[in-house]
């Protein structure tokens, strides 16, 4: 308790330092905080991606659209469960710069494909019954304020309607949360049906097949088995793990997305050195005072305690304050108005940002608190 | 005055003689305003050269025609009838054959990216002769141009940096076809250089797409016509197409990306900004406590506060100064020319550019070093200027 007490009472000291060095930690671990979310979200949910789905994709490149019957021939293939398709409409809600993805798919099949978008059965209901219906995620919906029953239109860009209108309307039937915290709640997903049957060209053409595997081991053997079903045809195929889709999808960007990481780590340690340098100084400066408790009967490990207590308590407070101040600044969403649809700062993350907190107490603490321990009074007593 | 002017000069050069004795905390000063300075030029730099890329690459007496509601060239569709119109519109620049319009195709291929081995979205664009006519600036470097019906592609020499098996000679498998490399060509800096380009009328059956295309490239009479000419196709009963002026139709594209750049660079380096200050507060509070007693001395001999002020003033904002230029230097050597490809999602492929440390951005880092500099000299200053001289000769 007494411990407590000088602790605090050197806090007091000089008490603009304390409070500048905590606020510093501080910064740094708002900072420490923003780079989780931006490396998740540059991931774009490889975490998430199902071990055992893969995505087929027309070999030349994703714009090109594959025939809808290899949903058919893919199910024939041994050691596939399940097999469905999306479509990429990439329409406008109002301007451009609202972007989200939207995807005309079959509703049921998509539902038992993504188990991981939760609806209520009654929301499942209405958009398998209805044709003009469209769940959205819930990211979106917070967004642009939508609700269960509004009507949207939106403006297609590469999908015009027969007799040439870009405007197709839809009915907000439902709106899905994520079964995880990384899960996309940025989706618009709309029926196949209505889509193929109003658009004015590529009748009968998908985007892309996502196939369930029974066996997630199995999945290597059964893309190479859908890719060979279809060589030589007119549309070859391109099959691989969800995980292997995404992370090619994400690895687009390039080095981009590493430079502005890199530079990021290098910042955190950058303000964590000079922190630490002023709090290691702050128990240099007293040497004389620590020599004084020795001389009054503290021993070695009462000084070493009390000055390494002292650094974990800095940066416990700027730390602590400063991951929570970073989660709910992250919370608010994304410091770029959209462009990046996951942005949350993940768990594992939070548990990084606490060992390193820990870690930054210990080590600041550590040497000025072995010097203290060590010293020998009659020495630092002469220097005063 | 001379004396107050006097008065400041001695205290300055006394302080700045004094860094040396407190190099630890001052040097932890200069090295975080470094570092906040080297991110902010850094990150900014990766937009800077985006956006140059995407300047260089459009002319103002060039137009683009897609099919309205398109907002790229992507998404659009025009028929071989609906090009063949706009062709021969009014307000277009001849030469001895002809308008100079080119109806193009604009398609993705994957390819690996060198840096990361993944497939990639490489812009694939089938032509029409008058391509070379209305992009005056695109011209072969290596090899020779392709030759129209053949299975030949010419390739921009970004896209043969950035990706893997572009090199001349070499063969890109398209479908069951392979399509020869024969030629690398520069575009004055712009976004052509990340593209391959082969004949239209080859590239419409490797992708299916008929006898369509997606836009026509047409240089019209003079910067000034445009608006004539966009009323013109506009109003044409036969046509739904929407005009767009070749420089702000890249503007257009870059807006994300260097919204995302930016938006973010600004983030970090203010947050970094507001940890150096409190950086160079605590500096400046312990050059100004440790000098406390020489402080007093100052005031007891005649020295006025304003004088005492600025000098510590002038202290911090020359430690920012140099921090500043520490940073700026880094950021120039590390970042500037530093070359990368990254995927543009308005235009949904690939860029290829280099980082862009400019004037301007160093001009930038400098002055917001100096502000950092200010502000975490300015309470300190203040707090050395009201020290009471009696208490303050009695301490230490």
């Amino acid at each position: 308790m007494k411990f407590l007490k000088l602790v605090i009472s050197n806090f007091r000291r000089k008490i603009i330092r304390t409070v500048l060095t905590i606020l510093s930690i501080l910064v740094a671990f708002i900072l420490f905080a923003y780079l989780a979310a931006i490396r998740q979200s540059l991931s774009q949910g490889i975490d998430v991606a199902g071990a055992d789905r893969l995505v087929v994709r027309h070999k030349v490149s994703i714009i090109q659209m594959l025939p809808g019957s290899y949903e058919a021939d893919i199910e024939q293939i041994p050691g596939v469960a399940d097999a469905t398709f999306s479509n990429w409409f990439g329409g406008i809600y109002q301007e451009p710069k609202n972007f989200f993805p939207q995807f005309a798919v079959n509703p049921e099949e998509y539902l038992a494909m993504y188990p991981e978008f939760l609806l209520s059965d009654e929301e499942k209901e209405a958009w398998f019954s209805t044709r003009t219906g469209a769940v959205i995620g819930r990211n979106t919906a917070e967004r642009f304020g939508w609700e269960v029953g509004d009507k949207v239109p939106i403006q297609g860009t590469a999908w015009t309607r027969k007799g040439g209108q870009r405007t197709w309307d839809f009915d907000i039937v439902g709106i899905y949360d994520g079964a995880e915290q990384g899960t996309d709640t940025t989706q618009f997903l709309f029926q196949y049906a209505y889509f193929d049957e109003a658009r004015s060209f590529g009748r009968g053409l998908v985007g892309w097949y996502i196939v369930r595997v029974d066996d997630p081991d199995d999945a290597v053997r059964i893309a190479t088995a859908i890719d060979d079903t279809f060589a030589n045809s007119p549309a070859e195929t391109k099959a691989e793990t969800e995980g292997a889709f995404v992370q090619g999808f994400a690895d687009q960007i390039g080095n981009i997305g590493a430079i502005i990481q890199a530079i990021l780590v290098m910042v955190f340690f950058t303000i964590l050195l000079v922190a630490g340098n002023t709090m290691a100084q702050s128990v240099r400066e007293r040497t004389g005072e620590l020599a004084v408790l020795k001389a009054v009967g503290f021993t070695g490990s009462h000084v070493l305690v009390m000055v390494l207590l002292e650094a974990m308590a800095i940066a416990g407070v700027g730390g602590f304050l400063g991951l929570g101040v970073g989660w709910l600044m992250i919370s608010r969403g994304d410091p770029t108005g959209g462009l990046l649809p996951i942005f949350f700062l993940p768990t594992k993350d939070i548990i990084m940002g606490v060992i390193c907190v820990i870690a930054l107490g210990l080590v600041t603490g550590f040497l000025p608190a072995l010097q203290a321990g060590r010293l020998r009074i009659a020495d630092a007593l002469r220097e005063l | 005055m001379f004396n107050w002017v006097s008065q400041i000069f001695a205290l300055v050069q006394f302080n700045l003689r004094t860094i040396w004795q407190r190099k630890g905390s001052s040097a932890a000063a200069l090295f975080g305003i470094a570092g906040v300075v080297a991110v902010l030029v850094g990150v900014l730099s990766i937009a800077q050269g985006f956006s140059a890329v995407m300047n260089a690459s459009g002319k103002p007496d060039t137009a683009l025609i897609l099919r309205s509601g398109a907002d790229t060239e992507m998404m659009s569709g025009l028929s071989r009838e609906t090009t063949r119109i706009i062709a021969d519109t009014e307000g277009i620049a001849r030469s001895t054959e002809g308008a100079l319009a080119s109806a193009e195709l604009f398609v993705i291929i994957d390819l690996p990216k060198r840096s990361t081995g993944t497939d990639a979205n490489v812009p694939l664009r089938g032509v029409e002769p008058m391509a070379f006519s209305v992009r005056s600036d695109v011209n072969i470097i290596q090899g020779r141009p392709f030759e129209w019906g053949r299975n030949e592609v010419i390739v921009g020499s970004g896209a043969v940096r950035e990706f893997e098996g572009l090199e001349l000679g070499r063969r890109i498998p398209v479908g069951k076809e392979e399509w020869t490399v024969v030629g690398i060509f520069e575009a004055n800096g712009g976004i052509s250089e990340s593209e391959i380009w082969t004949d239209a009328s080859v590239l419409q059956p490797a992708f299916r797409r008929g006898n369509s295309f997606q836009a026509v490239y047409v240089k019209i009479e003079t910067p000034e016509s445009f608006q004539d000419f966009k009323d013109r196709l506009t109003t044409d009963p036969r046509l739904n197409v929407k005009v767009i002026r070749q420089d702000d139709y890249y503007a257009d594209q870059s807006t994300a990306i260097t919204g995302l750049i930016t938006g973010l660079g600004t983030l970090i380096a203010g947050l970094m900004g507001i940890g150096a200050v409190f950086g160079a507060l605590n500096t400046m509070y312990s050059a100004v406590s440790s000098r406390t007693r020489e402080i007093a001395t100052l005031h007891a001999l005649g020295f006025g506060n304003g004088p005492i002020v600025i000098s510590v003033m002038v202290e911090a904002l020359v430690l920012a100064l140099i921090g500043g230029a520490i940073g700026a230097g880094l950021a120039y050597v590390a970042f500037d020319g530093f070359r990368a490809a990254t995927m543009n999602w308005q235009s949904f492929s690939q860029v290829a550019f280099a980082f862009d440390v400019t004037p301007g951005l160093l001009g930038r880092g400098i002055f917001y070093a100096a502000m950092i500099g200010l502000l975490g000299g300015l309470f300190p200053a203040i707090r050395a200027a009201r020290m009471p001289v009696a208490a303050a000769l009695r301490e230490g």
